[in-house]
């Protein structure tokens, strides 16, 4: 049996791991809620965006925009991969980069060279251990990012994209379906594939100003951007959910491990007292028998 | 008479939703103006002043290039970035455009500067002056 001592240490110790725990897990929820808000106030500019893209795509079909251009005998395939800058997490960076490596490991079957752009810590040192090359990374931005990083990161791609450095791009990012579910999501982000507007061009003819041509043309580097902006917003709200999850898990743990002390230690406690009195009822006894 | 609905949109947020008689824009090709009744337009801003006349008075805007869509009496522009005149930091803009004018400056002799980039954020620091100013 372990000293009463010990026993007492590890709870206090189990103690503390739990205040700690609990409070990351408080963190995580309030920046969960400010990465829901940021969500929030972005979509009414993404689908407005959307709208936009797709109206004018459909009168300009066939439209020859380099972005929007599939190359011939793609060779050359980017990944932007979006993680986390730090872990306790649960399998949060796990996925986002297994399903990473995964579709890298897909392409290389079709004879392509993969190579990387990471966001965020976590995915960064995980694609350095593998034998792709990592083309550029940004870590410690996923605490506080704003519209600039998007825009970066999108200019990045698209140059990349048309100096022919890339061929396809793809955008790993966490899904936020919802609190309790994240989806680890693979988006082909160049070429643009434009999806016409639902429901057929809006009503009444438009006036394009410059022409369609040219405006699609502004549009198009913007529509990566959007896109980057999303799947950034998205991975950060992701990634708090599930630190929170795993937070919850870890304190609920704590929680079992102290109840399970305490009963070692009241046992421990109780065995010595037994010793005790047994030692002094044995002496009294020796002592009367003398 | 009728009456413009005036939206500012950024990514981060709604800038701007109000009722407004006209609307002036800065498109890519020139200045144009909206009121109400205007046909359907899709146009390209470029970085500079929006203004918008309620009644008797004249606000002004910040865009960093972006997109109007008129329809339907509904004006929407979408901006990376835009700062009502009230909002904006002119001690930040001051800043900005020295810094862009001391990279300019510097010149193309320099591999790191980036002189499309240097000059956008000049023009950037520039209109946010001017529209601070009316």
């Amino acid at each position: 049996m372990p000293s009463l001592k010990d026993v007492k240490l590890q709870i206090a110790g189990v103690g503390k791991t739990k205040q700690i725990t609990k409070a990351m897990g408080m963190v995580a929820s309030s920046k969960l809620r400010g990465a829901q808000g940021r969500i929030e106030r972005f979509r009414p500019y993404a689908e407005k965006f959307g709208s936009m893209l797709g109206d004018l795509a459909a009168r300009t079909e066939g439209a020859a925009h380099p972005l929007l251009l599939a190359h011939d005998r793609p060779q050359n395939v980017v990944i932007l991969l979006v993680t986390s800058d730090r872990g306790l997490c649960g399998a949060f960076n796990v996925n986002l980069i297994s399903t990473a490596l995964r579709l890298a490991k897909a392409k290389e079957a079709e004879g392509m060279s993969v190579r990387f752009v990471c966001v965020g810590r976590k995915g960064r040192d995980a694609v350095r251990k593998t034998s792709h090359e990592v083309l550029e990374s940004f870590t410690d931005v996923m605490g506080s990012f704003s519209y600039t990083l998007a825009m970066q990161l999108g200019t990045l791609v698209s140059r990349l994209y048309t100096d022919h450095g890339a061929d396809e791009v793809y955008l790993v990012y966490s899904e936020f379906a919802s609190m309790t579910r994240q989806v680890a999501t693979a988006l082909p982000l160049l070429p643009v594939s434009a999806a016409p507007a639902q429901g057929g061009p809006a009503e009444g003819e438009y006036v394009y100003e410059p022409e369609a041509g040219a405006l699609l043309a502004e549009l198009l580097p913007r529509y990566v951007n959007v896109q980057v902006y999303r799947g950034l917003l998205d991975t950060s709200a992701s990634e708090n959910a599930a630190r929170m999850a795993a937070m919850d898990n870890a304190t609920r743990n704590c929680d079992e491990l102290i109840a399970t002390l305490t009963l070692l230690y009241n046992k421990t406690r109780q065995a010595s007292i037994t010793n005790d009195l047994m030692d002094i009822v044995g002496g009294a006894n020796a002592l009367q028998s003398q | 008479m009728e009456a413009l609905r005036l939206e500012i949109v950024t990514p981060d947020k709604v800038v701007l939703e109000a009722d407004v008689d006209y609307v002036g824009a800065p498109g890519v090709d020139g200045e144009f103006g909206v009121l109400p009744g205007h046909i359907p337009l899709l146009a390209a801003l470029s970085i500079g002043e929006l203004y918008y006349r309620q009644g008797a008075e004249t606000r002004w805007a910040f865009v960093a290039g972006g997109f109007a869509e008129v329809s339907g009496n509904r004006v929407s522009i979408l901006a990376e970035a835009a700062e009502l005149s009230s909002d904006i930091d002119v001690g930040r803009a001051k800043q900005a455009r020295e810094r862009a004018q001391g990279r300019l400056q510097a010149g193309p002799g320099k591999a790191d500067v980036d002189l499309a980039r240097a000059s956008a954020a000049l023009k950037r620091a520039v209109a946010r002056i001017h529209v601070a100013s009316r």
